[in-house]
C-alpha cells in the first residue's frame, strides 16, 4: 500500500479564486492510500517545496500529488523537490487544477468538485506508479543548421565559436539568404551586402564550420543529442574542388534566358551559374532545365572554356549521413504569391512591383544597375506609391491573417531613399496602420514624413487600373479627410505579405517539430521557451518562427545558438523512462507494433519463455529504451495488449477513469 | 417586434460581425458610388457597431449603392459593407408596414403568365 501526500496549491488566486482548496485537500484525505493533505499559497515556491520534502521524510510518503498549474509548467520542479526528499520523481503526479479547471470554469462549487476529481484520478494513478530510473543517452558533439540566411550564418557562427563542429544545409546554390538580395537595410541605412558578406567569408573560413550549398535535408532519425541525419547534395556538374570561381563559362553560356532567381526574375542569368558574384561558395551550378548539352546533347562550350577542367556532366547527387545533437531550423521566408489580389494589377503591368523586386532595382547589382526606373519602359518614375499590408493582415483567406510587421519598416526606407537620391520623385505611401516599434524605428518613420516629404495616407488602395499610355490609375481612400482619391502614378510598389518558406512543412514532418496553420514553426513556450521547438533538440532561428525583421533575428540566432551549445555541452542525456515494454508471456510477435513506431523502436528476437510451466522459443516484441519516445502508438496497437508504457500503463489509466467515474 | 434591436438585426440579415473591421478603407477605395454617398461604405461599419440605424436608414447612400459587391469582394476582413447595407434597405422594406396589395387589385392583374408566388408575397405584411 502506498502513502500518499497530497499538495494543494493556490496559485495566490488563480486556483484559489475559483477553488475550494481547503476542501479540495480535505476530500483527497478521504482516498485510498492518502495519508496527509495539505494546502498552501504557492507550491512552487522555495517554501512550498520545503514543506513537501518535509512531509516527505516525516510521514514516510511513497508517492505525491500536487493539484496545481499543467505538469508543462512545473512537473520537473515538483519532481526534482521530490527526488531531494528521496523520492523517485516518477512517484510524482500533478493534479492539473489551473490550465484544467479554474481558469476555464467560473462557478466555484463545479469547478471545486471538478478539481476533487481531478486529484482523485492523481490519487488513483499513484497508487499504481513505480519507481522508475532513466537510462542515459550520448550526445554527438555537432550541430546542423538547416537554411544558410541570416538567422543560419549567426547561429552557425555562435556554436562554433563556443568550440563545436557544425553544418550548414543551404538548398539554393549560395548561403547569404534573404539578406543578400536588400539593397539598404533600417534603421541605420547601411548597405546591406557590406555588413553581411563579411559574415558569409567568416562562416566560410570557419574550422569549425562546414558548409554544404545547393544541398537539402532528405532524412531524419534518432533523437536529442544522436540525430542521424542524410542529406543530399545536388549534383552541381562543376567540381568544387578545382573550379577556381573565374566566371568564364557564365560569360560565355550560350543559354542566357533563364530568370534569375536572385533578381526575383526581373532579368535573366545565364544556365551555369552562381546567383550573385559575392556568393558563396563562388562555384556555379547548371540548370539542368536551361543547359542545352543536358537538353541536346550538343553544344559543351562551358566546359572548353574552362582552364581548370571544372566541369563534369557526369556529375549525381551524393547522400551524406551524418550524426548531429542538435538541429537548428532557419529556413527564412518569401513573399507570398500575389495571384489572389488581381485589384493590384501586378500580373498586369511590370510597373506594379513588389517591395522585395524594388529592393533589385534600388541595387546596384541589380537589373537596373541601381537606376530606379520602370521596368515596362524604362522611364525615370515622377510619382511612385506604395501599399501597405498586402495580402497581411487579411483574415478572407486571400491572404495571410498576421502582420508580416517588416513593411512598415521597409517602406519607410524606401521612401526616403528615393525622395534622397531623386528629389523630384513624389512618392506617397497608402497605410493602414503604421507600426514601427523598436529601437529608432518610429524615428525613422517620421524622418520619412518630416524631413523627406513622404506623403502618407491613411487609407487602402482598391484597385490599380493600367492606362493605355503606360501611367497607373490607382484608386485609393483618404479616411482622414473622408475623400476618394484618383491618382496618376508611374509606379507602383506593394508591401506583399510574407510567408514561411514553403519546404518548413517538408522538414518539419521530418524533424516531428510542431508548425502552426500559418506554417509558422511552434515555439516550446510562447514567452518563457521562444527559441525551442517542442521537439527535444530542435532549435528555431529566424522568421521561420514568426515574421522579424533583421535585428530580431540575429538576437533569436544567438538564442539559439545557446540553447543548441547547452546541449551539446553535456556528455549524456537522461532519457524518459516512460518507454513502451513488452509483455512476453503475452507478445504473439505479430510486427504489428513495430509497424506504427514511428522511431524504429522495437525488433524482435527469438526467445525462449516459460508459459506457465511449458518452455517454449517464442518470436518476442523487444523496445529499445534509447529510441523509443513513449508515445504509445505500440500500446494501443497491440491486439494482444501485451505492450504497455512504463508510468502510462493500460492499468493505471483505467484506474484514472475509473476514478474520475465513481 | 417593435423594440428589437435595430442594429442586432442588420447583423443578423447580414450575417456580418462588425467588429471584425479594422479600419482599412479598403471598401471605401473601391465604391464607384462614392462620391454620391453621405455615408461612405467603411462609416456604414462604424454606424452599426455605434447602433446609429437611424441616420443608416435615412441617408442617401442606402439607396445610392449600386450592389457591385466590390467592397465586399476586396475587404480583407470579411466585414462585407455591401451585405451591411444591403441588410439596412431590407429593414426599411420591412418597416413600412404598408400592404403592397389589396385583394381587390387581384382580378385585373391576374394573367397566365404571373407566377403565383409573386402573389403571396405581394400579400406579404411587415407589420409592427
Amino acid at each position: 500500500m502506498q502513502r500518499i501526500g497530497v499538495f494543494v496549491c493556490h496559485c495566490g488566486s488563480n486556483i484559489a479564486a475559483t477553488v475550494d482548496v481547503k476542501k479540495v485537500a480535505e476530500m483527497a484525505l478521504l482516498e485510498p492510500g492518502v495519508v496527509h493533505a495539505e494546502d498552501y499559497q504557492y507550491m512552487c515556491s522555495e517554501a512550498g517545496q520545503a514543506k513537501i520534502q518535509a512531509a516527505i521524510k516525516e510521514k514516510n510518503l511513497t508517492g505525491i500529488v500536487v493539484c496545481s498549474c499543467s505538469p508543462r509548467m512545473h512537473e520537473n520542479t515538483f519532481r526534482s523537490a521530490a527526488e531531494k526528499a528521496g523520492l523517485n520523481p516518477y512517484m510524482v503526479e500533478i493534479a492539473n487544477i489551473r490550465e484544467h479547471c479554474s481558469w476555464i470554469h467560473k462557478n466555484v462549487e463545479e469547478a471545486t468538485e471538478k478539481a476533487v476529481i481531478l486529484a482523485r484520478a492523481a490519487i488513483a494513478k499513484v497508487n499504481l506508479n513505480a519507481p522508475l530510473k532513466p537510462g542515459e543517452s550520448l550526445v554527438t558533439k555537432r550541430a546542423l543548421v538547416i537554411g544558410g540566411g541570416i538567422a543560419g550564418i549567426q547561429t552557425a557562427l555562435d556554436i562554433a565559436d563556443a568550440g563545436y563542429e557544425v553544418d550548414i544545409v543551404e538548398k539554393t546554390p549560395s548561403i547569404g539568404g534573404r539578406m543578400s538580395q536588400l539593397d539598404k537595410t533600417f534603421p541605420t541605412l547601411d548597405c546591406s551586402a557590406c555588413i553581411l558578406t563579411p559574415k558569409m567569408v567568416e562562416a566560410a573560413a570557419h574550422e569549425k564550420i562546414t558548409i554544404y550549398t545547393y544541398s537539402e535535408v532528405e532524412k531524419v532519425s534518432g533523437f536529442v543529442g544522436d540525430f542521424t541525419v542524410d542529406i543530399r547534395k545536388k549534383a552541381r556538374f562543376v567540381d568544387a574542388g578545382k573550379c577556381t570561381g573565374c566566371g568564364v563559362c557564365q560569360e560565355k553560356c550560350p543559354s542566357k534566358k533563364s530568370l534569375s532567381e536572385f533578381n526575383r526574375g526581373l532579368n535573366t542569368r545565364s544556365a551555369i551559374y552562381t546567383p550573385f558574384a559575392q556568393a558563396i561558395p563562388n562555384v556555379p551550378v547548371i540548370d539542368t532545365e536551361a543547359c542545352i548539352k543536358m537538353k541536346t546533347g550538343k553544344c559543351g562550350i562551358c566546359s572548353k572554356v574552362c582552364q581548370a577542367g571544372a566541369i563534369d556532366y557526369e556529375q549525381k547527387d551524393e547522400i551524406l549521413t551524418q550524426k548531429y545533437g542538435a538541429i537548428v531550423v532557419a529556413t527564412g521566408f518569401d513573399t507570398i504569391k500575389l495571384d489572389n489580389y488581381d485589384e493590384y494589377a501586378y500580373n498586369q503591368s511590370k510597373d506594379v512591383i513588389t517591395s522585395l523586386e524594388l529592393e533589385r532595382v534600388m541595387n546596384a547589382a541589380g537589373p537596373t544597375k541601381g537606376h530606379l526606373e520602370r521596368l515596362s519602359d524604362g522611364k525615370h518614375p515622377k510619382e511612385m506609391v506604395f501599399i501597405q499590408c498586402v495580402g497581411s493582415r487579411c483574415s478572407d483567406g486571400r491572404g495571410k491573417s498576421y502582420c508580416s510587421k517588416i513593411c512598415c519598416m521597409y517602406t519607410a526606407k524606401h521612401a526616403m531613399l528615393i525622395r534622397d537620391k531623386y528629389p523630384d520623385v513624389n512618392v506617397t505611401v497608402f497605410y493602414i496602420d503604421v507600426r514601427t516599434p523598436g529601437k529608432n524605428f518610429d524615428e525613422f518613420y517620421r524622418r520619412a514624413v518630416e524631413d523627406y516629404g513622404v506623403n502618407y495616407i491613411k487609407g487602402q488602395v482598391g484597385k490599380v487600373i493600367p492606362q493605355p499610355d503606360g501611367k497607373l490609375l490607382v484608386q485609393g481612400v483618404d479616411l482622414l479627410d473622408n475623400k476618394q482619391i484618383l491618382k496618376e502614378a508611374d509606379m507602383v510598389v506593394l508591401a506583399t505579405a510574407i510567408e514561411p518558406n514553403p519546404d518548413v512543412r517538408k522538414i518539419a514532418t521530418m524533424l516531428t517539430a510542431s508548425i502552426d496553420t500559418n506554417n509558422f514553426l511552434t515555439e516550446s513556450h510562447a514567452k518563457l521557451r521562444p527559441v525551442e521547438s517542442p521537439t527535444a533538440g530542435v532549435f528555431l532561428s529566424g522568421v521561420c518562427q514568426g515574421p522579424k525583421d533583421i535585428p530580431e533575428t540575429v538576437a533569436q540566432a544567438g538564442a539559439a545558438a545557446v540553447k543548441a551549445i547547452g546541449l551539446l555541452a553535456k556528455d549524456k542525456l537522461m532519457t524518459n523512462p516512460c518507454t513502451a515494454k513488452a509483455d512476453e508471456l503475452m507478445c504473439n510477435g505479430c510486427s504489428t507494433c513495430a509497424n506504427v513506431c514511428p522511431y524504429g523502436a522495437i525488433t524482435y528476437e527469438e526467445k525462449e519463455v516459460n508459459d506457465h510451466g511449458i518452455r517454449e522459443t517464442r518470436r518476442i516484441a523487444v523496445v529499445n529504451s534509447a529510441l523509443c519516445q513513449g508515445c504509445g502508438a505500440c500500446t494501443v496497437t497491440c491486439p494482444s495488449g501485451a505492450m504497455d508504457l512504463q508510468g502510462f500503463s493500460n492499468r493505471q489509466i483505467i484506474a484514472e477513469v475509473d476514478a474520475i467515474c465513481r | 417586434m417593435s423594440h428589437v434591436n435595430k442594429a442586432s438585426q442588420i447583423k443578423e440579415i447580414s450575417g456580418v460581425n462588425p467588429l471584425k473591421c479594422m479600419k482599412c478603407g479598403k471598401c471605401s477605395a473601391s465604391c464607384p458610388s462614392f462620391n454620391e454617398m453621405d455615408i461612405k461604405p467603411h462609416q456604414f461599419v462604424s454606424y452599426v457597431q455605434n447602433g446609429d440605424i437611424e441616420s443608416l436608414v435615412n441617408s442617401k447612400s442606402l439607396w445610392k449603392c449600386l450592389s457591385c459587391f466590390a467592397c465586399l469582394e476586396r475587404c480583407p476582413r470579411d466585414v462585407k459593407p455591401a451585405k451591411l447595407i444591403d441588410a439596412a434597405r431590407q429593414l426599411v422594406v420591412r418597416e413600412k408596414g404598408a400592404t403592397y396589395l389589396s385583394p381587390d387589385e387581384v382580378p385585373e392583374l391576374l394573367d397566365e403568365d404571373l407566377p403565383q408566388q409573386l402573389l403571396v408575397s405581394a400579400f406579404r405584411r411587415y407589420r409592427r
